[in-house]
């Protein structure tokens, strides 16, 4: 028998979706292990987030009051103390911006094998990851030597966990050493003119367009369909376009009646943020395109041979 | 002060390609430098640049083909390079811990005051080296650093983190540190022919364990890859064949359908 330990996610008051989803793959793992399911919230509300996160199948909310936001130190030290008080031996971690940020140095600290980014998993004599490779081209299983690990879960992949549960909660302040790295505030980018969110239709374009002066073919093909023009991220950080038209996870999420995806491969920080949408038109060169496999229509082709003709049709 | 910076050669696979055991055949590969490592070389040679930094390495962990790439961080600026292989990395599928390992041992002789990395590598997309690597070395860090200022006579860098949905953290981190640098942080330069050329004078130091007094034990990985396979498509999605012109009257079709463009 052995517990799991999940640590759960929030940012500026609100537990972010993926804690639930971590608590649904915690609450495998420690069946799996016969073990009890332990939820860690740092910082912040934790009261309220302790009644949040008291879901059915957790067995004990820890709820350590140290700080307001995220602080990879704090968190650390957290992880560390809860690990020695409740034996827990596996630690589930969200696979988010603010998770690679500790998942990593909690590993490395405990000397626990690291397996980040998990879509799914199997635990028979052991825990088998299974996660992607090569930008989603093909996944792989990953056996891990040893039944302690971290473990990083990808959002969407597992159902949040639901109901009421009747764990514990147990309050808890942590020592921690004096932070190396202080957060000095927050800035919010990406606005401006248009909101991209607000769109029905997007035109949608990514790094196959090649070379600036090409994004004229695009516009093009946006004004014909009365559509919105969207982009993967390499876009706009090549400065091709303002920050507020990137779609992803770290852009806009966006839910348009159709969106048109014109050379994206459709990486999961890209697909994040659309996947939601009605209608998804994918059109590129590469078959093997992952976008292909979340696209209701798709063209196999050439964009400059492609969007032209498309134009054309509603020219 | 002294920056390293981690250059990863990633593997990306060809439009047609076979799995073949647990990876992609070989042949199906081409062979670049990280996306995001190029970032991390543009930032340290800036830093250069700045008079902030006055030696840049790159490191990388990788056989003897890895040498172009190096190469090409050096065209870019970086003044020299260790490359670190042993056939115990040939083994099999080398874990954070163990590449942290030789990594450590590589601190332990540059001694630098910032390291810089990718947040991740295009073909793994671990995305977890850069922070495992500052525990170990006892550096602080930020991770997913898409804004970079360095203070060197305060020891601070400010930097942002980029996190999700459009929202930057503001965040003051104390030297040394491990930074993973975002693309978009910059503007990666294309080696120029005088920096190509100037790159073959430079030199790439190539250690084994041995001379990093490390002994294949000590890399051992945790993790092992059992099986590869493209993933079932999850959609129907149709697929609409033809002609460049045939393909586009029938998309036009199915979005006049859908009331686009009406
Ligand atoms: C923390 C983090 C956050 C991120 N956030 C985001 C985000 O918010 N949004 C985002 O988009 N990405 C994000 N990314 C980056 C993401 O991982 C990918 O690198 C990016 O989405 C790739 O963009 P792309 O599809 O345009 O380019 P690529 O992956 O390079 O794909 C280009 C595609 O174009 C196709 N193509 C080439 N030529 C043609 C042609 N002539 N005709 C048709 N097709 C062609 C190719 O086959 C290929 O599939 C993030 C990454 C990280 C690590
Ligand atoms: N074999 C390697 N050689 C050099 N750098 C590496 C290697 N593996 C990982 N890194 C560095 O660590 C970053 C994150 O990689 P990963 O944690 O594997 O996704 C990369 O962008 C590189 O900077």
């Amino acid at each position: 028998m052995s517990d799991v330990l999940v640590v759960s996610e929030h940012r500026r008051g609100e537990l972010r979706d993926v804690s639930y989803e971590a608590i649904t793959a915690g609450r495998e793992l420690a069946d799996a292990r016969d073990g009890d399911l332990h939820v860690a919230v740092v910082g912040g509300d934790v009261g309220r987030f302790a009644e949040d996160l008291n879901r059915q199948g957790v067995d004990a909310v820890h709820a350590v009051s140290n700080g307001e936001e995220f602080d990879h130190n704090v968190y650390q030290s957290a992880v560390g103390a809860l690990l020695e008080g409740t034996g827990a031996e596996a630690v589930v971690i969200p696979n988010s911006v603010n998770g690679l940020d500790y998942a990593p140095a909690v590993a490395e600290a405990h000397g626990y094998p690291l397996v980040t980014d998990a879509i799914g998993f199997e635990y028979d004599d052991g825990l088998t990851v299974t996660r992607e490779m090569y930008g989603s081209k093909v996944e792989t299983t990953v056996d891990v030597t040893g039944d302690q690990f971290v473990l990083t879960v990808r959002g969407g992949e597992w159902a949040p966990a639901e109901g009421v549960g009747d764990a514990t909660v147990e309050p808890v302040e942590v020592d921690h050493p004096e932070s190396g790295a202080r957060v000095t505030g927050f800035e919010e980018v990406g606005g401006g003119d248009v909101d991209i969110a607000d769109a029905d239709v997007l035109v949608s374009v990514g790094r196959g367009i090649e070379e600036e002066e090409n994004l004229e073919l695009v516009e093009d093909l946006a004004d014909a369909l009365g559509a919105t023009l969207s982009a993967s991220r390499p876009i706009v950080d090549n400065g091709w376009l303002p920050k507020n038209r990137q779609v992803g996870q770290s852009g806009k999420v966006v839910t348009p009646d159709v969106y048109i995806a014109i050379g994206i491969s459709g990486a999961v920080q890209h697909v994040a943020g659309m996947k939601g949408s009605d209608t998804i038109v994918a059109v590129n060169t590469d078959p093997n395109a992952p976008i292909f496999d979340i696209a209701d229509y798709g063209i196999v082709g050439d964009l400059f041979d492609v969007v032209p003709e498309l134009i054309d049709e509603f020219a | 002060m002294k920056v390293l910076v981690t250059v990863k050669e990633v593997a990306e696979p060809d439009d047609d390609f076979a799995v073949e055991g647990t990876d992609i055949a070989a042949s199906d590969l081409e062979y670049d430098l990280n996306e995001w490592d190029d970032y991390a070389v543009e930032a340290a040679v800036q830093l250069a640049e700045a008079g902030i930094a006055d030696e840049v390495v790159a490191v990388t962990i990788g056989p003897e083909r890895a040498e172009e790439t190096v190469r090409m961080a050096l065209a870019k600026g970086a003044d020299r390079a260790v490359r670190v292989w042993d056939e115990a990395f040939e083994a099999g599928f080398a874990d954070v811990a163990a590449k942290v390992t030789a990594f450590e041992a590589v601190v332990e002789t540059e001694d630098p005051d910032l390291v810089l990395g990718g947040v991740q590598a295009a073909d793994t997309g671990f995305g977890a080296t850069g922070v495992a690597l500052a525990e170990r070395i006892g550096f602080e860090h930020a991770a997913v650093v898409n804004d970079l200022e360095v203070d060197d006579d305060a020891g601070v860098a400010h930097v942002h983190r980029e996190l999700e949905g459009g929202v930057e953290e503001l965040t003051d981190v104390d030297l040394p540190a491990v930074l993973t640098v975002q693309t978009g942080l910059n503007e990666p330069r294309y080696a120029s022919l005088r920096g190509i050329r100037q790159a073959q004078r430079k030199e790439i130091d190539a250690k084994d364990l041995s001379a990093l007094g490390l002994s294949v034990e000590d890399v051992e990985s945790s993790l092992a890859i059992t099986s590869m396979y493209e993933p079932e498509s999850e959609s129907d999605a149709e697929i609409i064949e033809g002609d460049a012109g045939e393909t586009a009257s029938r998309l036009a079709e199915v979005l006049r359908e859908k009331g686009v463009g009406a």
